[in-house]
């Protein structure tokens, strides 16, 4: 089995260096034969660890070292596989979508001059990812982490004449780094606390970390544990875009759709909240880090979904419910309901990625147009795409039976069950989330599907259904879409399914609490209904219909009573705003004052070359004694001599 | 006899006088030329005062080396003066400022 | 086989040689000149033998016995990597001054082979006197290619370079004299051993730290090196990051810690300071400039703040440990310092590979101004793969050799101090921010202007100038084991000496 986990990450690699270096001699058609090769293997490899995982008892399968990075100072640095039902099931997850997007690439960037670079980068992309999920140990978890980083600057920017695309990519990698920073800090702690960057021995030495302290300021003691788990979860914040840390993801959008849904909708953005599950032994043992996990969760849950009711563009509105729904994931962890954090990621990764895909479907039929106001009435001359945007839409808002609903309602009432601070308020976020998700969903819906057609004539004409490598994505996407809950959620959230790969506290396991009450899918399903957060979908979907189908003025009217709401929501809360003078005006203004005080005036100025200049001067003095006439300098010698000759006899 | 000490006295009034001289002539190169002459031959008394005194006659051999050797300085500073103003057309100390900084 | 001395007088007659060759024949001399020396030096690396702390491929001859100077050289594990890394870059210089020096490149190209014979003698040397010698030397080759191939403001740049430098290792030769009065012996391995009072480490101290500090360069003494870096032409530019900011941190470690460790674990705090300014302040500061070299240079003082904190900083660790604890036991410890190591070879990589690249472009269009670029991507996608790649690298990312040094000192420091750590790491943003901004406005984007649109790719010459310096990049950051192996003795023992009052 070794052989299979380590040719999972290097066929996707093998596929990038391939149409990376050799693409203008493979050819474009070459080139995504070999790159869908490629991750194609990795997910039939992926299945086969998946269904040898599945047919164990869930312990640990595999946890050895590839190779030796390094070792210094007894410290290990390693390159290690460590194989659970955690990991197989984030591996499951990341490969088939990456195979889904792979093919639909195709279709989608068919004209592109850069089509051999794209794919080299996504199958980059696809090796990052499962170095990251598959790591054993911390180094190689920041390694995948960096190389997604790298990776989705390099496809933000594919489009490298567009200001605006050059400008998300830096804003990304940037605000990404901030969170790294916290992050190489919390593995620093780790280090320190625990002497090891192995996630087993790290996981094991953690409960001797209770009672640590470190003061952070002096005389202020803080509990190590609570220091090091909020570090790791700045770390999530940047990759999983909480607030305030978000605000690259609706920027993102910029780079091709295809990576739009791979990267920041399934796989990468998701890798926080996969990290935080992975490091449930820490986190569990720190209630702090916990409810600064869940209110941080619950914010960006309920903020980030209304921003998307005021969204325009078509992936703007999708970018900015994926932050919601990250939202959701990080309530989960917050709550100590990892598993139900993993379950909505696996299911978000299909619908999402589908709604993506679909997007980019709606795209490339309207020529690039992304604006949803000058959509509308699509469904008669792109029936696949609406009818697939419809799974993915019911999906999202979690109408009971698809697979968001299960793992929607399954976080809903983890934090319901929650007793840790803050998860009252994590309870009123969600649900109020659950209506304003409904609400934006079917607003962009029916605005791009229903309604008035509000595009020209030119585009009519040209306006069809998408060719089959895009459309058959979208079918693939769709039946995971609505099946996949109610077939996993029995042994996924229940059946102890990640055996020793997540932790949790017996005191707080609220899964364990639900799992009592559960009967079967169908039971879950009825039981949905006596709580409120379906009737709240329902009412989210209703009152969009209402507003942007049989009544269009009142939205106008909304937007022009409530313009201060309309214009905060405009401004995204004036994140970007505060980000862009404060952060990068305030640091570009230090940096100047820095170089021209501090270094051009203070050191250079009066420093160093103001000793010159004093030498300067001293020495125009001076040099009024060299009188040029040989007497005088034979008189001073003279002098000079009586002086010492004096000297020395009155001394001795 | 005479004593040590009334040579001795004489040599440091030619050696006075000559450095006198260097410093207070600001007009000719030539006298600057004779007070180096004066100021060697003030060292030659001293030697041949100590040279009589101690009787050593060392002291005598090195005025005889002197004198050679002022000869010969004397042929050059001359050879340089005589370049000196064929080039400056001057012999006059006060424009001779050259080494000025 | 005097190796040592073999590469030291090849280099340097073989610099000699080229002089008198002429300039038609001389950049094939050079070259193969260049390649026998890093030849030579590889046999460092297969014949090195990494289980033991003592100087190895030793050579000794009285030289001036009377004084107590030697002839003496040999290596160990800090010294050999940096040799090897000498002697690389040397080959990388060579080929890089291929076509784009005409002006006298028979002179040129003796330089940089003298100058790396001298700078293998700094590394190699095991006599302080010569050890001297051999550290001023290196300052006249440097001197000669700013002052005749520089820029415009190559005056004001060469004499500031030379009056810096000099001025600091002016008091490193007092220092050296009286610790050799003292002890009778130039050897360094016999300063290591030679007791000295509190007060005597203290002014010793001082005397290194000034002439170390100015040729790593360190906050505030640092003003020389973007002057030097932007009026050097690019090769010039290349070996001063890569090799000679080495030497103040080889002398750190050779010199201030072993010989005066009570004093270093008493003002450790001032170095760490500096190097914590040095971080984030000439971060801040790279992110002011206008000029690409400039910007790199502010980027290597940057760099170099890491090297002085991962040395500094083991003081910091050892006292946190508390009694009882061996230093060289300490994982930390040890961690800091390889991390201070590999993040110097690591950055004569990248800081050379940044420099060329800034070359490569300067030699198309005269301008090292960033406001004169945009868009290159367009019309050179090679090049732009490698600058990318390179930047990656400087901005530290995992998987190029940036990364090594800086993760293993960020995660060192953590135990001496939390905040230490924090500011350390704060490189990560800053780092990021100035290095990937200026790709942005140079690399990214459409075509900015006419000039822009007329450049062509790199050619063969370039590309295995910057190939070369890629793969090393990317070896050692997918690898550095092979590095750390070489020194970790050589440092356990350091650290026990280090660690080891005097008093």
């Amino acid at each position: 089995m070794k052989l299979v986990y380590i040719l999972t990450p290097l066929a996707p690699l093998f596929g990038a260096i391939a149409a990376g270096f050799f693409g203008k001699k493979l050819g474009r058609v070459n080139s995504h034969r070999v790159t869908i090769a490629g991750v194609a293997i990795a997910f039939l490899l992926s299945l086969v660890a998946l269904s040898k995982s599945l047919s164990g008892d869930g312990s640990v399968m595999f946890n050895e070292t590839i190779y030796t990075w390094m070792v210094s100072g007894g410290i290990k640095f390693e390159v290690g596989f460590l194989i659970d039902r955690l990991t197989v099931v984030m591996m499951t997850v990341v490969t088939s979508v990456s195979l889904m997007v792979h093919i639909y690439t195709i279709g989608y960037m068919h004209d592109d001059p850069g089509y051999q670079r794209f794919f080299s980068y996504i199958s980059l992309f696809t090796f990052a990812m499962l170095m990251l999920v598959m790591a054993n140990n911390f180094m190689q978890l920041f390694f995948g982490w960096e190389a997604v980083g790298l990776v989705s600057y390099l496809l933000i920017g594919f489009w490298y004449k567009k200001p605006t695309a050059i400008f998300a990519n830096l804003k990304a990698f940037l605000v990404n780094r901030v969170g790294d920073f916290g992050f190489l800090l919390g593995i620093a702690a780790v280090l320190m606390y625990t002497g090891t960057l192995n996630y087993s021995e790290a996981f094991a030495a953690a409960p001797s970390m209770v009672g640590t302290t470190i003061e952070l300021i002096p005389g202020v003691a803080w509990s190590a544990l609570t220091v090091t788990c909020i570090c790791l979860f700045i770390g999530a914040m940047g990759k999983s875009a909480q607030i305030p840390l978000h605000v690259w993801l609706p920027d993102s959008m910029e780079g091709p759709t295809p990576i739009s849904a791979l990267i920041h909708a399934a796989t990468m953005v998701t890798a926080g909240i996969f990290m935080v599950a992975r490091m449930s032994p820490f986190f569990e043992l720190s209630t702090t880090a916990l409810t600064f996990v869940i209110v941080i969760g619950s914010l960006t849950a309920l903020l980030m979904g209304l921003v998307g009711i005021v969204q325009n563009d078509i992936k703007r509105v999708v970018a900015y419910s994926t932050l919601s729904q990250l939202g959701y994931m990080t309530v989960a962890l917050g709550a100590s309901a990892y598993g139900a954090a993993i379950f909505h990621l696996m299911t978000h990764a299909f619908f999402k990625a589908l709604l993506f895909l679909a997007a980019g479907s709606v795209i490339i039929g309207m020529h690039h147009e992304q604006d949803i106001r000058k959509m509308g009435g699509l469904k008669k001359y792109m029936p696949i795409t609406y009818w697939t945007s419809l799974i993915g839409t019911l999906a999202l808002i979690g109408f009971p039976g698809f697979s968001g609903f299960f793992s929607k309602d399954a976080i809903i009432e983890a934090v319901h069950y929650s007793e840790i601070p803050g998860a009252g308020f994590a309870y009123i976020c969600v649900l109020l989330g659950v209506f304003i998700t409904s609400f934006y969903s079917f607003r962009m819906f029916f605005l791009v599907f229903h309604g008035k057609e509000r595009f020209d004539d030119h585009t009519r004409e040209h306006l069809h259904e998408s060719p089959k490598v895009v459309t058959w994505p979208l079918i693939l996407l769709a039946i995971p879409s609505v099946i996949l809950g109610a077939l996993t959620i029995g042994g996924m959230l229940f059946g102890g399914f990640f055996g020793d790969a997540i932790q949790v506290d017996p005191a707080r396991d609220v899964l364990a609490k639900i799992g009592k009450d559960y009967h079967g899918v169908v039971a879950f399903v009825l039981h949905g209904f006596k709580v409120p957060a379906v009737y709240l979908a329902l009412a989210g979907a209703v009152s969009a219909w209402f507003i942007y189908l049989h009544k269009p003025s009142i939205a106008d009217w909304f937007a022009d009573k409530f313009s201060f709401v309309h214009r905060i929501l405009d401004n995204k809360y004036g994140f970007d705003d505060f980000n862009q003078k404060v952060f990068a005006g305030g640091s570009l203004l230090l940096a100047n004052k820095l170089w021209t005080v501090g270094d051009v005036k203070l050191i250079d100025g009066i420093m160093v070359n103001g000793t010159a200049n004093k030498v300067g001067l001293l020495s125009t003095v001076v040099r009024k004694l060299g009188s040029g006439y040989l007497y005088n300098y034979a008189f001073a010698m003279i002098v000079g001599l009586l002086a010492m000759l004096s000297i020395f006899i009155f001394t001795t | 006899m005479i004593p040590l000490s009334h040579f001795l006295t004489l040599g440091a009034i030619l050696f006075t006088l000559s450095i006198a001289g260097i410093f207070l002539n600001r007009k000719n190169v030539i006298i600057i030329l004779m007070c180096i002459e004066l100021m060697l031959l003030a060292v030659n008394t001293n030697f041949i005062a100590f040279s009589y005194f101690l009787g050593d006659t060392a002291g005598q051999v090195f005025v005889f080396f002197i004198l050679t050797v002022a000869a010969a300085e004397a042929a050059i500073g001359l050879a340089i003066l005589v370049v000196l103003f064929r080039t400056r057309g001057t012999i006059n100390v006060s424009d001779l400022d050259q080494l000025q900084g | 086989m005097p190796i040592l001395s073999l590469i030291i007088w090849l280099s340097i007659f073989g610099g000699l040689l080229t002089l008198f060759v002429g300039d038609q024949r001389c950049r094939m001399l050079a070259l193969v000149i260049s390649i026998i020396a890093f030849v030579l030096s590889l046999a460092l690396y297969f014949g090195f033998d990494s289980s033991t702390a003592e100087m190895q491929f030793v050579e000794h001859m009285a030289w001036l016995p009377s004084f107590g100077i030697n002839y003496s050289l040999g290596v160990d594990g800090i010294s050999a990597p940096l040799i090897i890394l000498t002697t690389f870059i040397n080959i990388i210089v060579v080929i890089s001054a291929w076509e784009v020096i005409q002006d006298k490149p028979a002179l040129y190209l003796a330089s940089f082979l003298i100058m790396t014979g001298f700078m293998v003698g700094v590394f190699a040397a095991t006599d302080s006197i010569l050890f001297y010698i051999f550290f001023e030397a290196t300052l006249l080759p440097m001197f000669l290619i700013i002052g005749i191939w520089g820029g415009p403001r190559r005056v004001y740049a060469t004499i500031k370079f030379f009056l810096y430098t000099f001025l600091g290792s002016v008091f490193m030769l007092v220092a050296l004299i009286y610790m050799g009065s003292k002890a009778d012996t130039f050897s360094i391995l016999a300063l290591h051993d030679l007791a000295l009072s509190a007060k005597a480490q203290t002014f010793i101290f001082f005397a290194f730290f000034v002439a170390f500090a100015v040729k790593i360069p360190m906050w505030p003494v640092h003003t020389w090196l973007p002057d030097a870096h932007v009026e050097a032409p690019t090769a010039g530019s290349a070996v001063l990051a890569a090799i000679m900011l080495k030497m103040g941190g080889y002398g750190f470690l050779r010199f201030s810690m072993p010989i005066v460790p009570d004093a270093s674990a008493q003002l450790a705090w001032l170095v760490i300071l500096f190097s914590l300014i040095a971080v984030v302040y000439i971060g801040f500061v790279a992110l002011a400039q206008s000029d690409m070299k400039k910007l790199i240079a502010y980027s290597s003082i940057s760099h170099m703040g890491f090297v002085t904190l991962g040395m500094f900083v083991i003081f910091g660790i050892v006292a946190n440990a508390g009694e009882g604890a061996v230093a060289s036991q300490d994982s930390h410890v040890v961690m800091a310092l390889e991390g201070a190591m590999v993040q110097m070879i690591s950055h004569g990589f990248i800081s050379a590979a940044m420099f060329l690249s800034v070359g490569v472009l300067y030699d198309r269009m005269h301008s090292r101004q960033i406001a004169d670029y945009g868009g290159v991507v367009n019309t050179m996608p090679l090049f732009a793969a490698f600058m990318v790649f390179f930047a990656m690298a400087n901005a530290g990312l995992p998987g190029t050799s940036g990364f090594v040094g800086e993760f293993m000192v960020i995660l060192a420091t953590f135990k001496a101090n939390f905040w230490y750590a924090f500011l350390a790491a704060s490189t990560l943003i800053l780092g990021a921010a100035y290095t990937l901004w200026m790709v942005k406005r140079v690399i990214f984007g459409d075509v900015a202007n006419d000039n822009v649109a007329q450049l062509t790719d790199i050619n063969k010459r370039e590309k295995i100038m910057l190939g070369l310096l890629a793969a090393m990049v990317l070896f050692f950051g997918l690898w550095p084991q092979p590095l750390v192996d070489m020194m970790h003795v050589t440092i356990e023992n350091l650290v026990q000496h280090v660690t080891t009052s005097k008093l």
